[in-house]
C-alpha cells in the first residue's frame, strides 16, 4: 500500500499552487518605490581593446539618471572565483580578474560596457544606443585547440597564454596506467565532443538592488539557487559589505539547472549602483541576454581510451580533455571539469587504473560553468560511449561486458580518489532489462525496418558523486567555501513548525518533500509544517542547491535540528506526566510513557514551551526552536541504467526517441512522484543535449550562432517519448541520516550516451559501421555520418 | 521597441492611402514584423494595421475553380477553409508554427516577407498563384525575387492569392529542428497542363522551381521518375542545421515523398 503522507507518499506539490494559477512571487514581480532601471550595452565583437566610450550625449537624453562604466567601479573587487585548481605541476591556476563592467578590453560577445540607469527600461536602452563606443578588434579565440597555440592572441594580456590550468589526476598513477596501455590485449580509442549548452531556465534572470541610507542596509534581490552564497561572495570579495549590512533574496525561481549558482555581475552592478544614485535599480534580462551573459555548460574536446585485457577486463582508462573557460573564470567553473569530471571516470566500473589529464581554456566566449550534472555528465559520455564501442570492436554484448566490470563490493575505493559508499549495479540493469523489454527489442527492431526504419538500442550505466560535499575534502581539493548546510525548524505555540533552510528550492518541489521528512519524525499532519527559504534574512545559513545536494545535506540538517526538537519535547513531555524521560515515547503526535496509558498531545508539549507556567524552567529554556549544521562526510553516490530506443530515417537521417527507460538507484526515497518528475526532466535535458542542443560560435569572428530559440533548439513535449522510470532498487546511502542519495541531475547525467549509443546501434543495423558521432545526434550529422 | 504611430483602417483604399506616408508600414499577423521591432532591428514611424479590413480575410471558390484566399487571413483560416476545397494548400497552413501564431500570422505577411525558409512561398509558387495586390496582379513566377525580395513596391498590400487547384499535389516540410521553419519543404502540385514544383529552406537565393524534377515527373508523376535527379549543392544554404550537400539530398527525397503522398 502507498502511503499517503510520510516519508514515501507521493504528496501533491503544494508549491504548484501558486506556480500554475499565476501567484507566485519572482523577482521580475518585485517593484520598489522609486526604483530605476538599468540597461547595459554589451560588446557585440568578441575580443578588443576599448578605445573609448562617450557617454555625453547619452547622460542627456530623457530619463537618464547616470552612466556606469569600467572606470566606476576602479577600487572595487571583481567576481570572485570560488575554487582554486592545482596544477599537475603543482601551480595554481592562472586567475585572471572580472571585473564587474569591461576595464579596457572587452572579451566576449555580450561582456558589459557600460550600464545605463534611468526612469524607465526603454530610457535606459535609448540611451545606451546613444554611447558612442571605439573598440579596436582583436582576432577572436574561439577553438580551444588554436587557443594553445603559440602564436594565438591572449584573452588576457596579463596571463603568459590561454591556458587556465594543465591538471593530471592521479598525477602519481601517470607512468602505471601508461605502462597498462603497453601490455594492453585491447585498447578503444575515441574521440569526441561535449557540446556546449545554454541553460535556458524558463525565468531569465533579473537583479534589484536596494539600498536603505538611514541603517546602511543593501539589499539584492535576485534569480539565485544559493542567496547565502550570493551575500558572501558578493559582501566580501566584491563590494566589502559586511553581512549584517547586506541581505540577499531569492524568492520564487523558475527554474536555474545550475546556471543561477553563480555570482554575476548584473548582481554587484545593482547592489552597487542603488547606493550610488540613492536609487532601487532593477534590472531584467531579455532572452536574448541571457543567450549572452548566462554561464553556459558542458564544452569539452576528449580522447578517451581504454585498456581491455585478454578477458576483456577493464584494466586501464586514460583520457585527454580540453575544457572551455570562456572569457572569465565563473563562479565554480575551474571545479567542473576536474573534481566534478575526473572523479567520476570510474563509473560503475571496477577499473584499477585511471589518469585524466584536463586542459582548462580561456576563449573569447561566454564562461563556462555547471550545469544540471556538471562534469559528471561528461565523464559519463566518454566513459559510456568507449565502452560501447568496444563491445562493438570485440564482439561481445554491451551490456555483458559492464556487467562484467561492475563494481560489486562496497566501500569501493575508486583509483581516482573518491569511495564509492554503497550500491548494487547489477540490480538496477536487472530492472532495467525488465522495464525496457529488451528481450521484446528485436520484434521492434523488426516492426521498424517493416516501415523502413533503421531501430536502435543503447544502454549505459552512470554514476555520479553528489549530496556535495564533505568540506575538510573540498577544501583540499581548492574550494574556497565550506559545502555544509543548515536548518532551523521554529516549532510555533500552537504546533505548527517553519523550517528554515539553507536550501533553495526552484522547482524541485522542497517545499513539499521537506515537511514530509518532519511529519514522519514526528507523526503530525504534513500541513502543519512550512519551508522558509530564499532569504538570507529568514534563515540561519546556507549553501544553496545545486549537486543534488538538498535532501542529503540541507534535509540531513533539518533531520539533525528535528532530533534536537523531539530530545527537548520529550523532556516537557516528561515533566507534563511526571515521568522519566528515559520512558517517554513520541508516536503519531501523541507523548506517551512506556507501559502507562498517559500520553500528551504534541500541541500541549509546544504550548507549554511557550506558555511555560508548568515547566521545568530549572532545566531548560522556554521555546522550541532548533538550529543545526551538516557537514557530509562523503559524497553519495546515485547510479543506475539507462536504455534509449530510436528510430533512424535512412533518407534523412532524422532520429526520434521511440522509448526510454529509467532504472535508478536513489537510495530511500521520500516523495516518488517528485522524483519521478526529477527523472522525466532530466532525461528532457539529456535528451536534448544528445539530439538538439548546440550552442555554436562562429569560428573566426567568435559571434555566438545561436543566440536565440530560431538557431538553439530546445526540446520540446513531441522530441521526447513517454519514459519508463523505476526507482525501486534502494541501497540507502550509509552516511546520512536519511539514506537518500539526490536525484535532481542523474536524468541529465545518464541519458546522452544512452541515446548515441542507440543511433550507432541503429545504423549498424543498417550495414554502416559508425565509430561515433558528436552531438547533437541532428539528422545533417547523421546523414552525413551514413554517407561518410 | 522605438514608438510609433498606429492606424488601423477599415478598407484598402483607407489602407493604401494611410500607408503612402514615409515611413509608414504594413502590419499582418505581427509574427515577424514584432519580433523584429522588439529588437530594434526596424523603426517604422506608422504601422498599419491590416487587422480589420474585412475584405481581405477569408477563403472563397471562383467560378473557375480557383481557391482564392484574402491577403489578410490567417493560417489557422486557411488550414480549416481551404481543407474541402484545396487539401494540401489547408495541410501547408496547418504546419505552420504554433496556434499562436497560426491564429495571428497572415498569407499576405507571410508571402510579402519571403523567409527563404518559410511554407506559404512553395505553395504559391508550386501552385502557379497570382498575388492579388490593392493595384495590379503578379504571377507567382514574377513574384519572389530571392531573400526577402519580392516585387512588392513600397506601400503595396497584398489584398488576396489567387490559387488554381491541381489534380493533385502534396506538401513535405522537413523542419529545422529549432524554428521549425522549413530546413526543406517541396510543394508538388499537378495540373494539367505539367507539374510544378517549388522548394523552399534549401537555396540561397529563396524559394525556387526544381525545372528538371517536373519535367521528369511530366513524364511519370512517380516518385521513381526522380530517383537519378539532383540538385547542384552549390547554391543551398549551409549552416548549423544542415550542410549544403545535406539540402540538396533532402530537396530530392521530400520531393519524392510528396509525389508519392500526392499519388
Ligand atoms: C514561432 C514562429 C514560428 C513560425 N513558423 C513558421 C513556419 O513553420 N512556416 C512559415 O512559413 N512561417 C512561420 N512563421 C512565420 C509566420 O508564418 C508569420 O505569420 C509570417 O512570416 C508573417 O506573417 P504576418 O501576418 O505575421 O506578417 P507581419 O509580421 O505582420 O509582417 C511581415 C512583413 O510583411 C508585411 N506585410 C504584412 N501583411 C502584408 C500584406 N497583406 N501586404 C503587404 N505586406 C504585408 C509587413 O509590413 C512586414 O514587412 C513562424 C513565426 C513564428 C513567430
Amino acid at each position: 500500500m502507498p502511503k499517503d503522507s510520510g516519508i514515501g507518499a507521493s504528496s501533491k506539490r503544494r508549491e504548484d499552487v501558486r506556480f500554475l494559477t499565476g501567484a507566485g512571487n519572482y523577482t521580475d514581480d518585485i517593484n520598489i518605490h522609486g526604483q530605476a532601471y538599468v540597461h547595459f550595452l554589451r560588446s557585440d565583437v568578441a575580443h578588443g581593446r576599448i578605445v573609448s566610450i562617450d557617454t555625453a550625449a547619452a547622460s542627456a537624453m530623457p530619463g537618464v539618471v547616470r552612466i556606469f562604466t569600467g572606470a566606476d567601479f576602479e577600487g572595487v573587487g571583481g567576481l570572485p572565483c570560488g575554487w582554486q585548481v592545482t596544477d599537475r605541476h603543482g601551480q595554481p591556476m592562472a586567475e585572471p580578474g572580472h571585473p564587474v563592467l569591461a576595464q579596457g578590453k572587452v572579451r566576449h560577445v555580450g561582456d558589459p560596457i557600460a550600464a545605463v540607469v534611468a526612469d524607465t527600461a526603454e530610457q535606459a536602452r535609448d540611451a545606451a544606443e546613444a554611447i558612442g563606443v571605439e573598440i579596436e578588434e582583436l582576432p577572436a579565440v574561439v577553438d580551444m585547440k588554436a587557443a594553445l597555440a603559440g602564436d594565438a592572441a591572449r584573452v588576457h594580456d596579463d596571463l603568459p597564454s590561454n591556458l587556465c590550468y594543465d591538471w593530471g589526476f592521479v598525477e602519481e598513477n601517470k607512468a602505471a596506467v601508461d605502462a597498462a596501455f603497453d601490455t594492453a590485449a585491447h585498447v578503444t580509442t575515441l574521440e569526441l565532443v561535449n557540446n556546449r549548452l545554454v541553460a535556458n531556465p524558463m525565468e531569465p534572470r533579473v537583479a534589484i538592488g536596494d539600498y536603505a541610507r538611514a541603517t546602511g542596509e543593501s539589499t539584492l534581490y535576485t534569480t539565485s539557487q544559493n542567496p547565502h552564497v550570493i551575500r558572501l561572495l558578493m559582501g566580501a570579495f566584491v563590494l566589502g559589505i559586511p553581512e549584517h549590512k547586506l541581505r540577499v533574496v531569492a524568492p520564487d525561481v523558475g527554474g536555474g539547472f545550475g546556471s543561477k549558482i553563480f555570482h554575476y555581475a548584473e548582481e554587484a552592478f545593482c547592489t552597487f549602483a542603488a547606493k550610488a544614485i540613492n536609487r532601487p535599480v532593477k534590472w531584467t534580462s531579455s532572452r536574448s541576454e541571457a543567450f549572452m551573459s548566462d554561464a553556459h555548460g558542458r564544452d569539452h574536446v576528449t580522447r578517451i581510451e581504454l585498456a581491455l585485457d585478454a578477458d576483456n577486463n577493464f584494466t586501464a582508462i586514460r583520457t585527454e580533455t580540453l575544457a572551455n573557460m570562456g572569457a572569465y573564470l565563473s563562479t565554480f567553473a575551474p571545479s567542473v571539469p576536474t573534481w566534478l569530471h575526473g572523479t567520476l571516470m570510474a563509473g560503475n566500473y571496477k577499473t584499477p587504473l585511471i589518469y585524466v589529464n584536463v586542459k582548462a581554456v580561456f576563449t573569447n566566449t561566454v564562461p563556462v560553468d555547471a550545469y544540471r550534472g556538471a562534469g559528471r555528465p561528461e565523464a559519463t559520455f566518454q566513459l559510456e560511449r568507449v565502452i560501447d564501442k568496444a563491445a562493438r570492436e570485440l564482439g561481445v554484448d554491451p551490456i555483458a561486458l559492464r556487467r562484467q566490470n561492475f563494481v560489486t563490493e562496497f566501500p569501493y575505493q575508486t583509483p581516482v580518489a573518491v569511495v564509492y559508499d554503497t550500491g548494487d549495479y547489477n540490480a538496477t540493469m536487472d530492472k532495467l532489462e525488465e522495464i525496457a523489454d529488451i528481450a521484446g527489442f528485436a520484434a521492434r527492431r523488426a516492426a521498424s525496418e517493416a516501415k523502413g526504419k533503421l531501430r536502435g538500442l543503447g544502454v549505459n550505466c552512470y554514476i555520479e558523486a553528489c549530496g556535495i560535499a564533505p568540506s575538510n575534502l573540498v577544501g583540499q581539493l581548492g574550494a574556497r567555501a565550506g559545502l555544509y548546510d543548515a536548518a532551523t525548524v521554529r516549532v510555533n505555540a500552537t504546533g505548527s513548525i517553519s523550517v528554515m533552510v539553507g536550501a533553495h528550492s526552484h522547482g524541485q518541489g522542497h517545499e513539499t518533500a521537506f515537511p514530509q521528512v518532519v511529519a514522519e519524525m514526528l507523526g503530525i499532519d504534513e500541513s502543519m509544517i512550512e519551508i522558509v527559504h530564499g532569504d538570507s534574512s529568514k534563515i540561519p545559513f546556507g549553501m544553496g542547491t545545486y549537486g543534488s545536494r538538498s535532501l542529503a545535506v540541507c534535509g540531513s540538517a533539518m533531520v539533525r535540528a528535528t532530533e534536537k526538537i523531539i530530545n527537548k519535547a520529550k523532556k516537557i513531555a516528561a515533566h507534563l506526566m511526571e515521568a522519566s524521560e528515559a520512558d517517554i515515547e513520541l508516536k503519531g503526535g501523541q507523548f506517551t510513557v512506556a507501559g502507562t496509558d498517559k500520553s500528551v498531545a504534541w500541541g500541549d508539549v509546544t504550548l507549554a514551551a511557550y506558555v511555560p507556567h508548568n515547566y521545568p524552567l530549572e532545566d531548560i529554556e522556554p521555546g522550541l526552536e532548533e538550529t543545526a549544521f551538516y557537514d557530509p562526510s562523503n559524497f553519495t553516490y546515485p547510479a543506475g541504467a539507462y536504455a534509449c530506443e530510436v528510430e533512424v530515417d535512412p533518407e534523412t537521417g532524422k532520429v526520434t526517441v521511440e522509448r526510454f527507460s529509467a532504472a535508478d538507484d536513489f537510495g530511500n526515497i521520500v516523495n516518488p512522484m517528485i522524483v519521478s518528475g526529477q527523472v522525466h526532466g532530466g532525461l528532457g535535458q539529456g535528451i536534448g543535449q544528445a539530439l538538439l542542443e548546440n550552442c555554436a560560435y562562429d569560428p573566426e569572428t567568435g559571434q555566438l550562432l545561436s543566440a536565440s530559440y530560431m538557431d538553439y533548439a530546445m526540446p520540446r513535449a513531441d522530441d521526447v517519448p513517454f519514459y519508463a522510470v523505476d526507482h525501486s532498487c534502494a541501497t540507502p546511502c550509509t552516511h546520512n541520516p536519511l539514506g537518500v542519495k539526490g536525484c535532481g541531475e542523474a536524468g541529465a547525467i545518464g541519458s546522452p550516451p544512452a541515446v548515441v549509443n542507440a543511433v550507432i546501434d541503429a545504423l549498424q543495423s543498417g550495414g554502416k559501421t559508425v565509430a561515433h558521432i558528436d552531438m547533437p545526434v541532428s539528422p545533417s550529422r547523421v546523414w552525413a555520418a551514413m554517407n561518410g | 521597441m522605438y514608438n510609433f504611430e498606429f492606424e488601423r483602417p477599415g478598407s484598402v483604399a483607407e489602407a493604401v492611402a494611410a500607408l503612402a506616408s514615409e515611413g509608414a508600414q504594413a502590419l499582418g499577423g505581427g509574427q515577424t514584423l514584432i519580433p523584429t521591432l522588439k529588437q530594434r532591428l526596424a523603426a517604422p514611424e506608422k504601422l498599419v494595421s491590416l487587422g480589420g479590413i474585412a475584405e481581405m480575410k477569408g477563403v472563397c471558390v471562383n467560378d473557375d475553380g480557383s481557391v482564392s484566399v484574402g491577403g489578410g487571413t490567417p493560417h489557422a483560416e486557411v488550414a480549416r477553409a481551404a481543407a474541402a476545397h484545396y487539401p494540401a494548400l489547408a495541410a501547408l497552413a496547418g504546419g505552420i508554427g504554433d496556434p499562436a501564431v497560426r491564429n495571428r500570422g497572415t498569407i499576405g505577411g507571410s508571402l510579402a516577407n519571403n523567409d527563404p525558409s518559410a511554407c506559404y512561398p512553395a505553395a504559391a509558387l508550386g501552385s502557379g498563384a497570382t498575388i492579388v495586390t490593392d493595384r495590379r496582379e503578379i504571377a507567382a513566377d514574377d513574384y519572389f525575387q530571392g531573400l526577402f525580395t519580392t516585387a512588392l513596391e513600397e506601400g503595396e498590400i497584398i489584398t488576396g492569392v489567387r490559387f488554381p487547384v491541381p489534380e493533385a499535389a502534396n506538401y513535405q516540410k522537413f523542419v529545422q529542428p529549432a524554428s521549425r521553419f522549413a530546413l526543406v519543404g517541396v510543394f508538388v502540385a499537378k495540373y494539367a497542363d505539367g507539374v510544378r514544383v517549388a522548394v523552399t529552406g534549401a537555396s540561397e537565393d529563396g524559394v525556387f522551381r526544381w525545372s528538371e524534377a517536373e519535367a521528369a515527373l511530366n513524364q511519370s508523376f512517380t516518385p521513381a521518375a526522380l530517383t537519378d535527379l539532383a540538385v547542384d549543392p552549390d547554391g543551398m544554404i549551409g549552416d548549423l542545421h544542415g550542410s549544403k550537400p545535406y539540402r540538396a539530398h533532402l530537396v530530392n527525397v521530400m520531393t519524392r515523398r510528396a509525389v508519392q503522398a500526392a499519388s
